[in-house]
Parts: structure tokens; sequence; C-alpha cells
């Protein structure tokens, strides 16, 4: 004796939030039905684990259904077979397309390619979230990307208007496949202490200034394009260089800096012992950005160069900014110093790059 | 050559992929009507073609135009091998047909492939030139409109209902012919849903014929179903109410007309005037009643049974006494059939008067009467289908002379709401069944053998009714189960004594009139009143009779009531008999006086069988059938007293039949009616009292009983008035029978006159506990769980008790199948079927919750046995919240504000006659309106309605225009997006795949509303585009891979909804109402990974208005009504 066949259908599809969470989250029917019972909805509705498994079993055979238009959100609104007030495929995409921080900080700068896939077990153990769930955003992952990729135009629009996603989310997304477009390093060690925001954070930064689309902008929009980094601004990156082989130029710049700090700061003494140091630091970092692999270790030459040996002088995140306001500006004052629009071009990103990764 | 179709074949999106080089497909369009078929260019590598084609023209008769879809099939252009179909989709040219309906196909509509489901969409633009035809010998009937609701159309007023409609079509089923041993499942499964579309448009022709003939212009209540007999063919048969309609002006401008026009000359022979005469007459209890089992042609046993009430449960020691206790028991009422036309009493005439203006009704009828109770002839011929026509001229001839007959023939109306007034007294219930072969069949592609089945039963049902005094059947319906070679035919209806006018007070009654006569559900396309019968049940009843406690007067006659009940005076007016209990099959009447609400009864039972064949099986079935209707009835009167209530709606018994068991589920919506009396409770009785053990067992059970009563009273509110004075004791026969009654109780059993009967008022209802049969009918009662808080359910089309609807509805469709094991007992199966439909109940329950507070409308369960073991039931029904916190008083008073403004429109515009005299139509079987009108209706009551009509004319011009702006607005917003999407390819550099995803731009899915009620709560129903009745197959030879049988059934369901929805936004509709999904026959194989399931859906396709934005348009013309409606209120 059992129950052949079960259907509800809905000529406005009904979808419960919760259970829908649940089939994301990936978790099996009857996984899901333990935690809905453990939530209470049986004693608020007079309901049993019955019940409960049929409409489950229900829920998700409708969210496997929907899935296939989920990978095209805009096929969402002018299907037919299911009538969704628009309210609630906004929520379907954002939930389907919402992914976990820690999920996403295992593959961010990693090529979206079938290797990384078949790693994914991997992760799923490390982070805790179920493979199926892995998958899911790993998929969004790579289908954003497959879109996006081919796509002219500003990144973080055109993610928006092709997947219907909130502008965070958005956002989000233009970093993933900004990071992964470049497969910027991010899983070393001495990165592991920052989250999937610091780096995208630094993605917008990134996005919004040294790439094809930030200049391009104004005038020409037909060619621009947000996920490859501007080659011109990086070979005029190279010209930064007089900075550091300019003896004169850098120990000008130095005393610049110096006097506009002392007595300003706590840890004056430590920063001018440094200053050649870090200055170097940074102006190498610039000048080998036109080199694709050195592009990818970017955020790991960041900590290492800049931010380790400011830590180990224990400069407070006040005093970093402090330094780097008054580094950027001197070189403005440097009379032999004539790169100042990409100077201000790139300082402006490392800056705000330094200063939101400059934590514990 | 009276017709020219046009068809466009514009874009298609969502197309899939079909050459996996390339990942794209090279589409074009086949354009097929009749016999002619035109192709469109191929619109190479895209999987969104333009192919803004030239407009197909088809020249073809207005019958073709009937009968045949449009056929459009998307294909696949292949260069070397044939070319691959993509999918169908049929378009019904019918709502184009009618000048009131549709104007315009245009829309994206579901490609459909009987394998591979919905593949993409088609944009097309259908249109149809019609040319007026006079032809008298034609055999079209264009222009006759059909609606699925069973109440006069919200935007019409009926000018005259003339009756009863059938026919039926008979072909050979394509998957039975010797070529589908050598086709594709696919191309059976088209030629299938095509000869099913063929065969239904040839049905409504045909139908529509036969209402010219009768001199109407539309079918109301139009049920249509089809029965796969198998070997022996595939029968479409439809059923539906004859009527005049006219279009009327949905404004409230209306209001202001004056509404005094009833002339006094009305007054006199008012229908109010016809009560008080049934009132002379003897009075008499409610019904039961049925006439022994026949043997008649071939194998045909007819077993009616008829429903009745105040009926006593007989002792119950086993089967086979019950069995003979039963026998008698039928055999004695059967006397009563022919007796009621005995005594032909003026009294008698003078209902029958009052009834039909012609007293050659009367005379007709008893004459059918005398027929009745000889075996039917068979071959009686009327309402012979046409299937059979000869020569057009002989057929139309025949069916002139016929068509006269036939109206005196079956007083029948499918009809479930009346307007007030209409319906003067009910009944009861009255069914009939018959147990046919159909392997006995003679010549199974001609109807005339099925014809002649349903003649008979529609007779019995016919005499049953009368032998109620009942000269007229509402709320009839008639159903099918096949078993292999076994049918089991079904019809089922409410005698009733009908009016042939309204209630028409004089002027000094206005006051009454306001707060007694609620709103009639037909009046003006306005939704229905709420809030009026609490008010009606506060005022006095002594001087009229209120159409509050009318309908619940007996209609029959005291003397010759063939069957045990109890009478006592109405509780609201204190003047005629009412029964004790009142069974139906129509929707409550807006006007009943109703204590507390309603809620959704159901019996079910199981009864295995063994398995036959032949004869001695279609023996057995009819020998299980009086069984099993009684034990349904029985179950539901338990069921009934439980509640606390005392009357059952919308009673629908479908009786389903497997190989080795039948099964029987009965549903209805009780309710508690004032007028009638308070019902006792329910006593259980032990046989063997000497056991102090079960004597407790006993008086627990009792508790518990006693306990649910009280608690039911309870949530439904029931606190009826108490009664003062004991129940003024009739004089003639009452006290004797109850006596008699009595005694045979304690025949059975000794201990009766100890139980304590003073739980009720009066005599309580006796189960006795003698077998297990009993206790488990007991545990039964109380095993159907009570509806979860904020719930209420019903499966009528309203709730008495709530008005205040909110806008939120969900329509939806559940299925079940459930697997037996093998050597289940009768209980066994008993409690398995009733657990089934209670945990299914439950499961919608939960699915809900978040519409709390909340009632499930129109639950419509059907069941049956795919199989052996399986068991399937589906319900399709629709959940409305309501607001709780809104006082009923506010709802009154908006009720009452609207109520003036009705009843004055009521005055007028829902004047009718019922025209049951054959001499008035048959003259002019052309039936120009004009000529009609003149005939039918009284000059004296024409002539305010001239006037209106006039103002109406101005009116309903003026919003004609104001539809049109709007139309063409919404068109045009079709357009630009079309445009949009054309234009889209210019700026094509931007982004090559933009390409992919272009169609997205601006263009999204109109929401439209699905209820199987006739009305969308908040909203007026301003137009009717015309019926929709779709017919799909659907087929898998991978049910794994698609989900297995749920997921299967799933996508199916949704699949069809969504063709349903596209379908009426393509007639530029924005709902469906009265939707019901008629057939859903499941068949799987999971072994060979396959299934293959049909489903029948038919509904009304209209427009709708917000009542909020009705307002703002009545203000200001100006605003684009449809737009807005279209496109806004999601639910």
């Amino acid at each position: 004796m059992s129950v052949e066949l079960d259907v509800f259908v809905g000529n406005t599809t009904i979808m419960d939030k919760e259970v829908y969470q649940l089939w994301l989250n990936g978790y099996t029917v009857n996984d899901a039905v333990k935690v809905r019972i453990e939530g209470g909805v049986m004693e608020e509705c007079e309901a049993s684990a019955e019940v409960l498994l049929s409409d489950t079993m229900d829920q998700y055979r409708t969210f496997q259904m929907c899935e296939r238009l989920l990978h095209h959100p805009a096929k969402l609104a002018n299907q037919l077979l299911f009538q969704i007030p628009p309210d609630r495929q906004a929520m379907l995409i954002e939930r389907y397309y919402a992914f976990d921080d820690s999920f996403v900080r295992e593959v961010l700068g990693k090529k979206l390619s079938k290797g990384t896939k078949k790693d994914l077990d991997d992760v799923s153990i490390k982070t805790g979230i179920t493979l199926k769930s892995c998958r899911r955003q790993f998929d969004n992952f790579k289908r954003v990307f497959k879109v996006v990729e081919e796509l002219k135009g500003p990144l973080v629009e055109n993610i928006r208007q092709h997947f219907l996603l909130p502008d965070q989310l958005a956002r989000d997304y233009a970093a993933i496949v900004f990071f992964a477009n470049h497969r910027f390093e991010t899983g070393k060690k001495k990165l592991q202490y920052l989250t999937f925001q610091d780096f995208a954070f630094c993605a917008g930064q990134l996005i919004n200034n040294w790439t094809v689309g930030a200049v391009g902008k104004t005038n020409n929009m037909m060619e621009d394009m947000d996920v490859d980094l501007d080659k011109e601004f990086l070979q005029d990156l190279k010209d930064l260089k007089i900075l550091i082989t300019d003896k004169d130029l850098l120990d000008q710049h130095k005393n610049l800096v110096c006097t506009a700090l002392r007595g300003k700061t706590n840890v004056f003494n430590e920063m001018e012992a440094n200053f050649k140091n870090l200055s170097r630091g940074l102006v190498n970092i610039a000048a080998k950005l036109i080199n694709a692999k050195d592009v990818r270790d970017f955020f790991i030459d960041l900590v290492e160069k800049f931010i380790e040996p400011c830590r180990s002088d224990k400069l407070t995140s006040i005093d970093v900014n402090l330094y780097l306001t008054h580094y950027t500006n001197s070189a403005h004052i440097l009379d032999t110093f004539k790169h100042h629009a990409v100077w201000t071009r790139y300082m402006g990103v490392i800056k705000s790059c330094i200063l939101r990764m400059y934590h514990d | 050559m009276p017709g020219r179709l046009k068809a466009k074949i514009v874009a298609g999106r969502h197309l899939p992929v079909m050459d996996r080089a390339s990942d794209l497909t090279d589409a074009f369009v086949e354009v097929k009507f009749g016999n002619t078929t035109f192709k469109t260019d191929v619109y190479p590598k895209s999987l969104n073609p333009q192919w803004n084609s030239e407009w197909f023209k088809f020249e073809v008769d207005d019958e073709d135009l009937q009968d045949e879809p449009l056929q459009i099939t998307v294909l696949d252009h292949d260069t070397y091998s044939a070319n691959d179909a993509i999918g169908k989709v049929y378009i019904d040219i019918d709502p184009l047909l009618c000048s009131e309906a549709a104007t315009v196909i245009s829309g994206w509509l579901p490609i459909y492939d009987t394998i591979h489901g919905i593949r993409g969409e088609i944009n097309v633009l259908v249109k149809v030139d019609l040319f007026n035809d006079l032809n008298r010998f034609r055999q079209s009937s264009c222009g006759v409109k059909f609606f699925c609701t069973t109440s006069i159309p919200r935007c019409y007023r009926a000018i005259m209902v003339h009756g009863f409609v059938e026919e039926l079509v008979v072909n050979e089923d394509p998957e039975y012919q010797w070529i589908d041993r050598i086709r594709t499942p696919r191309a059976s499964n088209e030629a299938r849903q095509r000869l099913i579309f063929l065969m239904s448009g040839e049905l409504q022709r045909k139908i529509g014929l036969k209402v010219l003939e009768m001199g109407g212009n539309a079918v109301v209540g139009y049920l249509q179903c089809f029965d796969l007999e198998g070997e022996s063919g595939l029968v479409v048969r439809a059923i539906g109410t004859a009527c005049t309609l006219e279009k009327m002006s949905t404004f409230p401008a209306t209001a202001t007309h004056p509404n005094n026009s009833s002339p006094s000359k009305d007054m006199k022979d008012s229908p109010q005037a016809a009560p008080s005469t049934l009132g002379c007459r003897s009075t008499h209890s409610s019904p039961v009643h049925s006439a022994s089992s026949r043997l008649s042609q071939g194998f045909s046993i007819s077993v009616p049974t008829l429903l009745f009430s105040g009926m006593k449960p007989r002792h119950r020691s086993s089967e086979a006494p019950r069995a003979r206790q039963c026998r008698p028991g039928f055999g004695e009422e059967a006397p009563g059939v022919p007796l009621s036309s005995g005594p032909p009493t003026p009294l008698r005439a003078q209902t029958f008067s009052s009834f039909s203006p012609s007293k050659s009704y009367s005379r007709q009828s008893s004459s059918s009467d005398t027929e009745l109770s000889l075996t039917p002839k068979t071959g009686m011929g009327s309402g012979g289908s046409a299937g059979k026509e000869a020569g057009p001229l002989k057929a139309l001839l025949k069916q002139q002379t016929q068509s006269a007959l036939e109206q005196r023939e079956y007083p029948f109306f499918t009809l479930t709401i009346f307007p007030p007034g209409f319906l003067l007294h009910v009944g009861g219930v009255v069914s009939a069944r018959s147990v046919k072969l159909l392997d006995r069949i003679h010549n199974p592609d001609e109807p005339e053998t099925r014809d002649a089945w349903w003649e008979e039963i529609r007779q019995e049902i016919k005499s049953h009714a009368k032998a109620l005094g009942c000269h007229a059947v509402v709320g009839y319906s008639e159903s099918t189960s096949i078993c292999e070679e076994v049918c089991i035919l079904s019809a089922s209806g409410t005698a009733a004594i009908l009016s042939s006018r309204f209630m028409q007070d004089g002027p000094l009654d206005t006051e009454h009139r306001l707060s007694q006569q609620p709103l009639c559900v037909f009046s003006a396309g306005s939704e229905r009143v709420e809030g009026d019968m609490g008010s009606s049940a506060s005022l006095g009843f002594e001087e009229v009779v209120s159409p509050g406690c009318g309908f619940c007067h007996i209609p029959y006659d005291e003397l010759n009531i063939p069957f045990p009940a109890q009478l006592t005076y109405c509780y609201c007016c204190r003047r005629y008999k009412v029964p004790d209990v009142l069974f139906t099959t129509i929707d409550l009447p807006t006007e009943a006086n109703v204590t507390g609400k309603g809620c959704l009864i159901q019996a079910r039972l199981c009864r295995t069988k063994k398995k036959a064949q032949g004869e001695g099986n279609a023996m057995a079935i009819s020998n299980l059938l009086p069984f099993l209707e009684y034990e349904l009835h029985t179950q539901l009167m338990n069921k009934l007293k439980l509640r606390g209530m005392n009357a059952l709606f919308g009673l629908r018994i479908q009786i389903s039949v497997g190989e080795t068991m039948l099964l029987g589920l009965a549903s209805a919506t009780g309710v508690y009616l004032t007028a009638l009396p308070s019902p006792g409770g329910i006593q259980i009785a032990g046989k063997t009292p000497s056991d102090i053990t079960y004597e407790q067992h006993i008086s627990n059970m009792q508790k518990k009983i006693n306990d649910t009563i009280t608690k039911n009273k309870e949530q439904y509110e029931i606190n009826p008035p108490e009664v003062v004075e004991e129940i003024i004791g009739s004089p003639i026969p009452e006290p004797r029978q109850r006596s008699r009654l009595f005694r045979s109780h304690s025949e059975s059993s000794d201990e009766v006159s100890e139980i304590d009967l003073s739980h009720g008022k009066k005599d309580a209802f006796v189960l006795e506990i003698d077998d297990t049969d009993a206790v488990e009918d007991i545990h039964a009662l109380l095993t159907d769980s009570p509806t979860p808080a904020g719930f209420y359910s019903c499966n009528t089309e309203i709730m008495p008790g709530i008005q205040n609807w909110t806008s939120a509805i969900q329509m939806f469709t559940s299925v079940r199948v459930f697997r037996l094991n093998a050597n289940l007992t009768n209980q066994g199966l008993n409690k398995i079927f009733s657990d089934l439909c209670e945990n299914l109940l439950k499961s919608l329950y939960f699915k809900l919750r978040s519409m709390v507070p909340c009632c499930l409308c129109h639950l419509n369960f059907t069941v049956a046995i795919p199989e052996d073991e399986l068991i399937q039931v589906a319900v399709t029904a629709v959940a409305m919240s309501f607001d709780k916190e809104q006082t009923l008083e506010n709802g009154k008073r908006s009720g009452e504000k609207t109520l003036i403004k009705a009843i004055t429109e009521n005055d007028e515009q829902l004047q009718f006659n019922l025209e049951l005299n054959a001499e008035t139509s048959s003259p002019n079987p052309l039936g120009s309106p004009k000529g009609l009108s003149e005939v039918g209706s009284h000059p004296s009551a024409r002539a305010p309605s001239v006037d209106y009509s006039s103002f109406a004319d101005r009116c309903s011009s003026w919003i004609e225009q104001l539809k049109l702006k709007a139309h063409t607005i919404r068109r045009g917003s079709v357009k630009t997006t079309s445009s949009m999407e054309k234009a889209s390819p210019l700026p094509e550099g931007r982004s090559r795949s933009l390409r992919s995803n272009r169609s997205y731009s601006g263009s999204s899915v109109a929401v439209v509303k699905m209820t199987p009620l006739s009305f969308i709560p908040g909203a007026k129903i301003i137009k009717y585009l015309g019926i929709i009745n779709m017919f799909f197959i659907r087929e898998t030879s991978s049910l794994r891979e698609e989900g297995g049988v749920s997921g299967f059934l799933h996508t199916f369901i949704a699949e069809v909804f969504a063709m349903v929805r596209a379908h009426v936004a393509a007639l530029g509709g924005n709902a469906v109402v009265s939707y019901s999904m008629k057939e859903c026959v499941f068949m799987e194989n999971p072994n060979k990974n396959q299934a293959q399931c049909l489903i029948n859906v038919s509904g009304d396709a209209v427009i709708f208005v917000r009542e909020s934005e009705l307002e703002l348009t009545s203000v200001q013309p100006q605003s684009a009504t449809t737009q807005t409606s279209n496109g806004g209120e999601g639910t």
C-alpha cells in the first residue's frame, strides 16, 4: 500500500521560501522534512509528517522544474509554464544566485573549469556546504562568467540585466568574474585572513579604475570592456619606476613625506626607516603588472611587500592611511616627476585596497 | 462560402534546439484548416524566428468553421531528411464566430508536442470575416453562445429559458484502429486529439442548431464529456440549458432607472401566490423513491435510486438480511410512482399552470408519465442525436417536429443557481443509474444505442421527479464510468418546482424587498452581493412567504408521500410543511436563510466484487449499486447530523467501477437551513445489553459523538434561535408514520425505549452497533478530522456566512494515485479510501496555509480506478481568502448599498419566461430575436424594458467604445513589443549573446486567473469571450527521466494550465471562470518506463475589471481599464 503519485499544481505556483532555501542548500527531501519538523511548522498548522513529506516532495519537484528557467532568469519573466508573481520571481532568482562566502573564498580566482568542479567534494568537506549546493554555486559562477565574458559594456550592468540580480549581488558576481578572468591568487596562506567581501571591494576598485571600461566610460561605449585591465595603463605604470630608480627623486619623495608626517604619528621613526622599502614595493608591483603572471600575484604582493612590513611595525590603519595619503600627494610635488595621471590612477586603487585589506 | 478565416504567423520564441550541430533550429510553420495548408518560409538558424508571414486566407463554410480547429504545426527544415515536427497548436475558432465574444486571437501560444510537452511558443494572429447566412436549411449555428457557467452569466440577462438540450456523437477511437499498430505513438495521439477537437466542434454546432430551433441564442451550463469506450468507440456527449440571453450594461448608471416598472397585473399571479396554493395542497416530507431494478434490452440493468432524506437506518445484522429488507423497502415505495400522477386535482393543474402558461404542458407531462411506468421504449428517437441524419433537410424537419416534444419530455435544467423567485420548491435529489455492456452495441459507429440508453435514464429521472410532485429537474448532470466492457451511466438532479416569473412585490413592499431579496447572482454582471441573509432572518415573515424559506417547503403531496419522512411546519414562516432534511444537487440559493456556516461533507465507500465477464459482471454490479447508494446515503446522513446540520447542497455522487471493486464518493456542502427543524443527535444503541464493558464502550462512543456535535456546532457557528413551542404536530399522517417507524426499530432492538432521546429536541437518529459494519461506520464518523482553524470548505459556489472575500484566489488541481494490496476486506478498503481523501484534504490545508483565513470553494473530487489495484483521486478547487476582521455589519451595509442599485436593475433585467410550451417556438425555427421576444414575453412587461434597452444601448455603446480603446491600447502594447523585437537586431553590434535573450525585452506574461466558480471576488466580469474546451494527450517513454509518474503528471498539468492561460490571453481575456478538469485519465507502465495521460478541461474565458477600477473608469472613461486589469493584480 503506497502513494504512487502525488501532485499539486496551482494556477499561481506556490513556493515556500523555507523549503526553497532547504532545496538550495542541497538537503535531501528526508533531511528537509526533518528540518521542517524541528522548525515546528507541524504544530503551527496541525499537520502530520506525511503531509509534510508530500508537501516537501511537491515543492522540490516544482523547484527542479523551475531550475532550467533559473539558468536564464530573463526567461522566467516570459515563460508560460508557471504563473509566478514578479516579486516571487525576484526572490527565486536572488536566492538561486546567492552564494556562501566560505564557498566562494575557496574558488575565488580559480579557473572555472571542469577540473575545479571535480575538486568540489573537497571544498564541500572543508566548508561543510553540501556538494549539491557547491555545484549549484559553482555552475552559477561559470554561467555568469560565460555570458558576460563575451559581452561588451559595463560588467556589473551586464550581469544585472542578464541575470536580473539586485545591485549588490551583481557587484559580487562582477568581482567573481573579474577574479576568475585574471586568476588572481587568493588561496595562499598569507591571504587566508581576507574575506570574500575584502576581495570583492578590491575587485570593484580595479574594475572601476584600471579596466578599459573605466576610461572608456565617457567616450567609446562600444569598445569598453570591464573585464580586462587597461593595457595602455599597465604599460604606463612602468614609467613609475623612476620613483625608485632615480636616487634623487626617491630621497626627495622621502623627505617630503617625512616632513608631512613628522609629529603626526607615534610610529614616525618606523615609517621613516621603512620608507624606501615600502615605496620600492609599491612601485615594483606597478611596474610588474604588465605581465599577466604578476597580475595574479597582485594581492599576495600587496600583503608581502606592504601590509606585512607595516603590520610588523605595528602601524594602525590610521597610520597607514596617513602614510599613503602623503605618499601619494607628495609625488605630485616632485618637480621631475611627470606621470601624475598614472600615479593618481594607480595609487587611488592601491590605497583603498590596502586600507580595506589592512585588518587581522 | 460564408466565412473567411485569416491567420498570420508572426514569430516564435524559446524553440527547442533541433540541430545538434549548430545548436539552432531552421523553423517554418504549416497552417492547416480543413484540407487547405499554407506554409511560411524557413527562418534559418534561430531559436526565436521572426516569420512575420502574410495573411493566410481560408475560404470555408461556417459549418467547417464550427467543426474544425485551426491547426498550426511548427517544423524544423531538414535538407536531407524528412522535416522534424517541433509541435502543434490547435486553435478553436468558435469564440470568433460570435459577435459578442472575442474579435481576434492574438498572442503567444505554447507549441505542444504529445511526447515532449511544451516546446517554445508561437505568436499568431487569427481573424474571421463572417457573412450572414440566411439559408434556413443551414447546418451551422454560428453565433450561439456557449457558457460552462451553471447560472445566467454575469453580464447577461435571461429573457427566456428554453430548456434542456443534449447531443451525442460517436466515432471510432483512433487508438483502436488497425493503423495504430504501425504508426508512432505521436501520430496516434495527434489523431486522437484532432478527432476530439473535431467531434467537440461538431457537437457544439449541433447543439447550437437545436438551440436555434428552440428560438434561443445561448447554452448555459454546457457540460461536455467524452467516454473512451475502447473497442466500441469514442463518444463525445454534451448537455446544457438553452436560453435567450441579452447583454446588458454593467454600469451603475442604471441604478437611476425607475424601478416601479412591475405592472400591477403581474402582482396577481406573481409567484408569491403560487406557494400558498401549493401550501393548501397536502404536504409531504422528503423524498425516498426508487424503482426496482429491471432488465431491459440486451443487458442493461438500470438501478435507479432516489436519494432521500428522513430515511431511517434499518436493522442491520449482515449483508443478506439487509438486502432483503432493503429490497421490499424499495418495492414498497415503488407504487408511489404512478400514484403521483394519479390525482390530477385542480390544485395540481394550478401548480403547473403557474409553471407554464400553457395547459398543454400538464397534459403532455401526465401522458409521458404513464409512459414511464412502462418500460421505456427503445428507439423513442426523440432527442435523437443527429449523427444519423440522412439528409440535412430531413434531419432538420425531424428536429423541428421533435424539438417541441423534447422540451416537454425533459424539463431538465443544468443550472445550479437561479434568479430569485425562479426556484419555488425543492423536492429532493433524484438519480438514476444503469449498467450497460458496451460489446452489445449493435452498431457501434452510430449514436442510436447510446441515445436510447440516455433516454431511458432521463425518463426515469423524470418519473422520479414526478413522484416527488415536481415538474422539473434542476442541477441536472450526467456521467459515466467505464471498465472494460461494462459502463455505468448515471444521471442526477434535484426535483423542483419552478416559477415562470419572478417575485415582484408591490411598491408597498419596497423596504421588505430591500432587505429580504438578496441580490440575485444573475444581476448586472455584478458580483455576488453578500451580507443579506442575516438581515432577512431578523425580519419577520408574517406576511409573505419569504424567499428565504419558500424553496424548502415540500412540493409533493403529503398524502401520497411514498417514503417515510417527518414533516414539520417551516421554522421561518410557520405556515408550510418542510422536511426534516433536504438533499439537493443545486447551489445554495442566495436568498436562503442559513444559520452559521457550511462545510464539505463526504461519504466514501469501497466495495469489492468478484472478477467477472459480460452479463455476469453487469449483474453483479447492478446488484451492488443499490447497497452502495444506500450506504453512501446513510454515511452522508450521519455526517450531516454529526455536524448539527440539516441540508446538503451540491450533492454529487460518483460511482466508479473497476475490475474487482466499486468505488463510491458522495460530496456535498452541509448547511443549517433556518427553515428546517434542528437535527436530532445521534444515538448509539448496542445489540447485546448484557455485557457491561460493551455498555461502557458504547457510552464512551456516545460521549465522543455528543462532544463532536457540540464542537462542530461551535465551529460552524450553528446557534439556531430557540424554538418556543413544540412542533405543531401535523394532523395528518405524520404521528402515525413516526410511531410506525419507531416500532420498526424497537422490533429489532428492545432498548430503544430506554435510549435517552433528550439530546435533540426531538427524536434522535439511532445508530445500532450490532455488527462490525456499524462499528466501522461510527469509527468513520469520528475519524473525519476537523478542518484546521482558519479554513472552511465547500463544494458549492459560495460559502454561507462568509462574505468579505479578498481578491486573493488560488485555483489548484491535485491528483493522487494509491496502490492497494491485494486481498483487502471491504472495511480495509473503506478505511484506505477514506484516509486517502482525508489526507488529500489535509495536504491541501497545509499547502494553502498562507491564505488563512480562507475557504476552499467548489472542491470537486473525482475518483477513478485506472487499474486493478489503483485508486485515483483528483481534486480541483479554488482557495479564496476572506477578511476576518471586517465585521458583518460592514459587509451588510455595503451589500445593501449595492442592493439598492441592483434591485432597480433586477426589476426588469431579470424578467424572462420559462418557455415550456412548444407552440411558441416551433413556428419560428429561424428565431430572429425580434420575433422571438414578441412571442415570448408579455407585452405589458415589455414596455418598460424597451425603454431601458434603448438606454442600455447608449450605455453599452459607450462601454464598447471604452473597451475598444482599452483594447487597442492593449493590442498596441503587444505590437510595440513585437516591433521592439524586430528592431533589436539593429544594435546587434552591441552584443552577440544578447540575441538569445532578446525576447525578454519588455514583454512579460499577462496574469490570467482561473477559478471553478462563476465569479471573481471583488471584480466585475465585463465580457464573455467564449468557451474554452481543450483536450490534450501526453505520453512518455522515458518516465524515470521525467521525474517518475509524479514528475510527469506535474509537468503535464502545469502545461495544461499554461495552455489554457495562453489561449485566454490570446482572446484578450484575463480570467477563466467555471473552469473544470472534466477528465484526467492516467495510465502507466513503469516496467516499460512509459506513461500516458489524457486531460480535458473547460471553462469560460472572460474579461474582468476590478471593482475599484471600474469606479474610476465610470468617472474617467478615458483611462484604459482593460490594460490595468490585464497587467495588474497577480494573486
